[in-house]
């Protein structure tokens, strides 16, 4: 530890408690840190590709998830290495800003670091790698853009977004329904998608679950699903033209936010504030009735009278609806939340064709569909499975798909997937490199056998050869100038992505370039590590 | 330690683990297996029952569980290996969806993934066997839906169906004994709902006393509940008003109330205010002119001789159940206001009889010629609690299965026929297959086969010679064979009346391939720190 010493020999204290503190410097600190990272990479660079495998998570309390999707494995790791954990937020980002590519992202980090070791044992400065990558992160993305193809996704019933849904549905464990599945997708983004805008609101697709079936019997409801049933069992189970009132106040006596107290010194006193009760019930169940609505649906609860009064008043109503269906709906429906009975106008009601119940399988649960909303911006997919697991599994895929499809409909380029775009990249850097006179050079370099890592890893996780079929790939990359050369994980027969018709998004691509090179940057500029003894 | 020999620095906290590859997969293969093997012995007609017993700190004493039921088993146990976990999960999932089969979808995935392990140690990869396990359970689908047949829903034949699907789910539970008496019970009830999924409408109340073959079915709806001293016991031409109100002291709902008097006499004021507003809906109440009132809350003396004076036989205390059903029996709404006695015709249930009677020792109440008549009781008597409780299990387990029969109306045999079938169909099919998958496609059939061999295990026959005689039988067109487990042989099923559901065959087929599929893919499992838990 450093110790410093004044003009009279007495020590500073530097680091306040110093004893108790782990310290890590210089080259050290820098192995430390991209062991640490790697071994998270290591664990994600399994699940790559359409032959990966997944991982199983035991929760903290002993729940299981299986998954597949990088994004949810290392944040439900519960990694508590700080640097290990910058790679965690890397893979987030991703899935905040692209949807896909979650686990591609981690895995380019880790290659990167791999060779940053290297460097850094050859002796090279840190500062000069992370420089030299940053060139070459350059040097990829705009060969990735000369590369990209622009695809018409109107064309032939959306076939091309239907393949780029497939491409990200082929590694899950839904896989074998990825062509239905797809489709649902496609269909459930194009109709909430505003393509004028070239935007897509995801949050009017809701993705709801629910156990039993199987993966075949996931069908999309153009219209909202939610979990709930009718607030008393024997209020009608199906309104036809539905005018929804959608209210965020309890079907209750008026509870104010102010400490109050209301005294009662006399019989009548007694007697006015049990009227008063009474009309509170009826006022309010005539407000709603009174604008016309023939279905309330409510944030809150209802007190028994007033849901009896509902019943009586031939009002059907729904109880603890959720605050983000509340929202959907109010989208959906064109209805406006109502925050308080007396300002409901039959302006404020939203429309639907129908709202009816619906009953699955043999327990007794049911659920809500609102059809033909006035704004039919909304969809929902219900997800069935034969278990939870498989059933968040598909849930956490077709997110994925999803995210994909609004992504090529933001920007309809697409790059060949198969390991082909990296390898071409790779390729580009190589010789970018050679043109470098300084130290970078090296770091270049590696950056480009960085990049070749993904397609070996590809071709590691479907059961190739992967430096046979990595050289084979580059090799026929350059002899014929065809960039669309990857790796055949299919086993299809042909290494031509154009014709295996593996599409990834531009956007994702790049994004994964840029996201990974930074952290590595990041992490590569840490050359001290100071944490308590303990943690 | 990495492979080179450096250190490598702690990434997940300190009590979590991880297994890659080999182990990973070895600890789920031997979890799932574990709890199919567990269950097995209580597959098909000669499986024996488990008992569960709570443990734990001052558990010792409680109540213990005698049952076959596969989800009852798995749901009871604890388990930590995540697979197992997986296992038990689709074993509830059946129980939701289908009522039925429970164990089986537990068994069959278990072996699918006994079978799966020799593959992998064959050094084929796993992703090659999910995909000949992929070509492999659409064969045995589509096989499945070919040999199964449809009757229409009102011919005599159907309900022969019904009554023989109810023997085969009840021959493999305690009742097997009585079993022909249970299936035409269940099929009774269940064609009272006519076509109408809901269970609600079939009460099962167990009392302990008798044997199980007093048992019976009571085409009326029995409460479980006493009529209130001092009113009437028997009602003719009943209009019944069912209510979930107060009627206790009637509290008023705004909030932040309190009542502050200064003197003797006030307080007497508003006791007589409180009493007259207990009158009042009283006097509401009356003026729909019911017969009798059933009320979901409790009723104090003051409300109850109240209604009593009027002649009003008074049931306190439903539970919501049970005031649900007497509502979706008797054809009445359940009220909280009585300001509308005008529409008293729409409001109050009716119906023929209610009278009070005496099952066993306990007093009920019987509603019988309901205005819907699809509403019965079944009332199950039987030496202890423990039979009681498994009979109960088995009898639901029989209605679901039914009902799902009504809904779907398409029929297998049983007696292993559709599994030995669906095998067939798997071996047919591996044959046509190049590649690797071929194994994977001939070890699902192979996995289908260990269904009818465990049944016949478990019976203490020969299952080798049985399951190869059976495959004789099937390969020379007797294709409505299956196995006889009373005599130990070979039999018609068509002559024996051995049938099962198609769904339930499909909804277990289709779950445990998915399982197996999903624990097959495994090649990592990272188990967090556990929580910290206070002891309590």
């Amino acid at each position: 530890m450093s110790l410093a010493f004044d003009d009279y020999g007495r020590p500073y204290i530097i680091l306040r408690e110093q004893g108790s503190k782990k310290r890590m410097k210089g080259l050290e600190a820098y192995k430390s840190n991209i062991l640490a990272a790697k071994a998270i990479a290591n664990t994600l660079s399994s699940s790559l590709g359409p032959k990966g495998m997944d991982k199983m998570l035991v929760s903290p309390d002993g729940d299981v998830s299986v998954t597949n999707d990088g994004a949810t494995i290392v944040e439900k790791m519960e990694i508590q290495h700080p640097t290990a954990k910058l790679l965690v937020e890397l893979s987030q980002s991703q899935d905040a800003e692209i949807g896909d590519g979650t686990t591609g992202v981690v895995v380019l980090a880790g290659k990167l670091l791999e060779q940053a070791l290297t460097l850094l044992d050859k002796g090279i400065h840190p500062l000069k790698i992370s420089d030299g990558f940053d060139r070459a992160c350059d040097v990829a993305i705009k060969h990735l853009e000369t590369i990209s193809e622009e695809i018409d996704i109107q064309a032939n019933e959306h076939e091309a977004l239907i393949q780029a849904a497939c491409t990200a549905l082929g590694s899950k464990v839904v896989s074998k329904r990825k062509r239905e599945l797809g489709k649902i997708a496609v269909t459930a983004v194009l109709d909430v998608a505003d393509l004028n805008r070239k935007d897509v609101n995801l949050d009017l697709i809701k993705i709801q679950t629910k156990t039993g079936g199987s993966v075949e019997d996931t069908r999309l409801i153009s219209g909202i699903l939610i979990d709930k049933d009718m607030s008393h069992p024997q209020m009608v189970k199906e309104v036809n033209d539905a005018k929804i009132c959608l209210l965020t106040c309890p079907f209750e006596p008026p509870k104010p936010k102010t400490k109050h107290n209301i005294n009662i010194s006399s019989a009548e006193d007694y007697k006015k504030l049990y009227q008063q009760e009474q009309q509170y019930f009826v006022d309010m169940v005539k407000l709603v009735k009174d604008s016309g609505a023939n279905i309330a649906l409510c944030q809150w609860g209802f007190d028994d009278e007033a849901n009896h009064l509902l019943l009586q008043n031939n009002l059907p109503a729904v109880r603890w609806v959720s605050g983000t269906d509340v929202e959907l709906i109010a989208m959906a429906t064109g209805a406006r939340i109502i925050p308080r009975f007396q300002e409901i106008t039959p302006e404020k009601l939203g429309k639907a064709g129908s709202v009816k119940e619906v009953q699955f399988g043999t327990s007794n649960e049911r659920m809500l569909v609102i059809e033909n909303c006035q704004c039919t911006k909304a969809v929902t997919i219900l997800i069935r499975g034969g278990s939870q697991m498989i059933v968040d599994e598909a849930k956490r895929s077709i997110h994925d798909a999803i995210c994909v499809i609004r992504n090529l409909i933001k920007d309809n380029r697409i790059v060949y997937g198969g390991g082909s775009a990296e390898l071409a990249c790779a390729i580009q850097v190589l010789q970018y490199a050679d043109e470098v006179s300084s130290v970078e050079q090296y770091a270049i370099r590696s950056f480009a056998d960085a990049l070749e890592g993904i397609p070996s890893c590809l071709a590691d996780n479907c059961g190739l050869n992967p430096i046979t079929s990595v050289a084979q790939a580059k090799a026929r990359q350059l002899q014929e100038n065809n960039h669309r050369i990857g790796i055949d994980c299919m086993e299809l027969g042909t290494t031509d992505m154009k014709e295996q018709r593996i599409y990834e998004t531009l956007s994702s691509k790049k994004q994964q370039i840029q996201l990974a090179t930074q952290v590595v940057k990041m992490i590569l500029k840490i050359d001290d590590v100071i944490a308590p003894d303990d943690y | 330690m990495d492979i080179v020999g450096n250190v490598l620095p702690q990434v997940l906290k300190d009590e979590a683990t991880e297994d890659k590859g080999e182990m990973a997969r070895l600890q789920s293969f031997v979890g799932a297996i574990a709890v199919a093997d567990l269950v097995k012995t209580t597959l098909g007609p000669k499986g024996m029952d488990k008992i569960l017993k709570p443990t734990g700190p001052g558990q010792e004493m409680s109540h213990i569980t005698v049952t076959n039921d596969g989800a009852t088993i798995l749901r009871s146990m604890y388990v930590e290996n995540p697979a197992a976990k997986i296992l038990i999960e689709i074993s509830k999932t059946q129980d939701e969806e289908v009522g039925d089969g429970t164990t089986t979808v537990a068994v069959l995935a278990g072996e699918l993934l006994r079978e799966g392990e020799k593959l992998i140690q064959k050094r084929i990869h796993p992703q090659h066997v999910i995909a000949g396990w992929r070509i492999a359970r659409d064969v045995a689908l589509k096989r499945l839906r070919e040999i199964s047949t449809e009757n229409d829903i009102n011919s005599q034949e159907f309900h022969d169906d019904l009554v023989k699907i109810a023997r085969t789910t009840l021959s493999s539970k305690l009742i097997t004994s009585d079993r022909d008496y249970f299936a035409d019970l269940c099929v009774n009830a269940v064609l009272r709902l006519k076509g109408s999924s809901n269970l609600d409408y079939i009460q099962i109340i167990k009392l302990p006393g008798g044997t199980i073959r007093d048992s019976y079915l009571d085409d009326g709806f029995i409460l479980k509940k006493q009529i209130t001293i001092g009113c009437k016991t028997r009602i003719e031409n009943a209009k019944i008003l069912v209510a979930n109100t107060a009627m206790d002291y009637d509290k008023i709902k705004i909030y932040g109330t309190k009542v502050k008097v200064n003197s003797m006499d006030k307080v007497a004021e508003i006791e007589a205010a409180e009493k007259e507003k207990m009158k009042h809906k009283v006097d509401k109440i009356l003026k729909y002119q019911p017969t009798v009132f059933v009320n979901r809350q409790l009723i104090y003396n003051y409300p109850e001789q109240l209604l009593a004076d009027a002649g009003i036989t008074v049931i306190e205390h439903a539970d919501f159940e049970g005031m649900e059903r007497v509502a979706a029996a008797t054809g009445a709404e359940i009220l909280s206001t009585f300001d509308a006695p005008e529409r008293s015709e729409q409001i109050l249930g009716h119906c023929d009889l209610i009278e009070e009677i005496m099952i066993g020792e306990e007093k009920m109440i019987k509603f019988s010629g309901c205005k819907k008549n699809e509403a019965c009781t079944i009332v199950l008597r039987g030496a202890s609690t423990h039979i009681l409780d498994e009979v109960d299990r088995s009898i639901h387990d029989a209605l679901c299965v039914l009902i799902t029969t009504v809904k779907n109306r398409r029929v297998v045999w049983g007696g292993g026929n559709s599994e030995m079938q669906m095998a067939a169909a798997c071996e047919e099919e591996a044959k046509k297959v190049q590649g690797k998958q071929a194994f994977a496609i001939e070890a699902f059939g192979r996995a289908l086969r260990q269904i009818p061999t465990i049944i016949c295990d478990n019976g203490g026959y020969d299952s080798a010679e049985l399951i190869q005689n059976f495959k004789v039988e099937l390969q020379k067109g007797n294709l409505t064979y299956g196995l006889n487990m009373t005599d130990g042989t070979i039999g018609n099923m068509s002559e024996l009346g051995v049938k099962e559901c198609l769904r339930v065959k499909e909804q277990a087929l289709l779950a445990a391939s998915e399982a197996a599929e999903l624990i097959m893919r495994v090649d990592n499992i990272v188990k967090c720190a556990p929580r910290k838990r206070e002891r309590a």
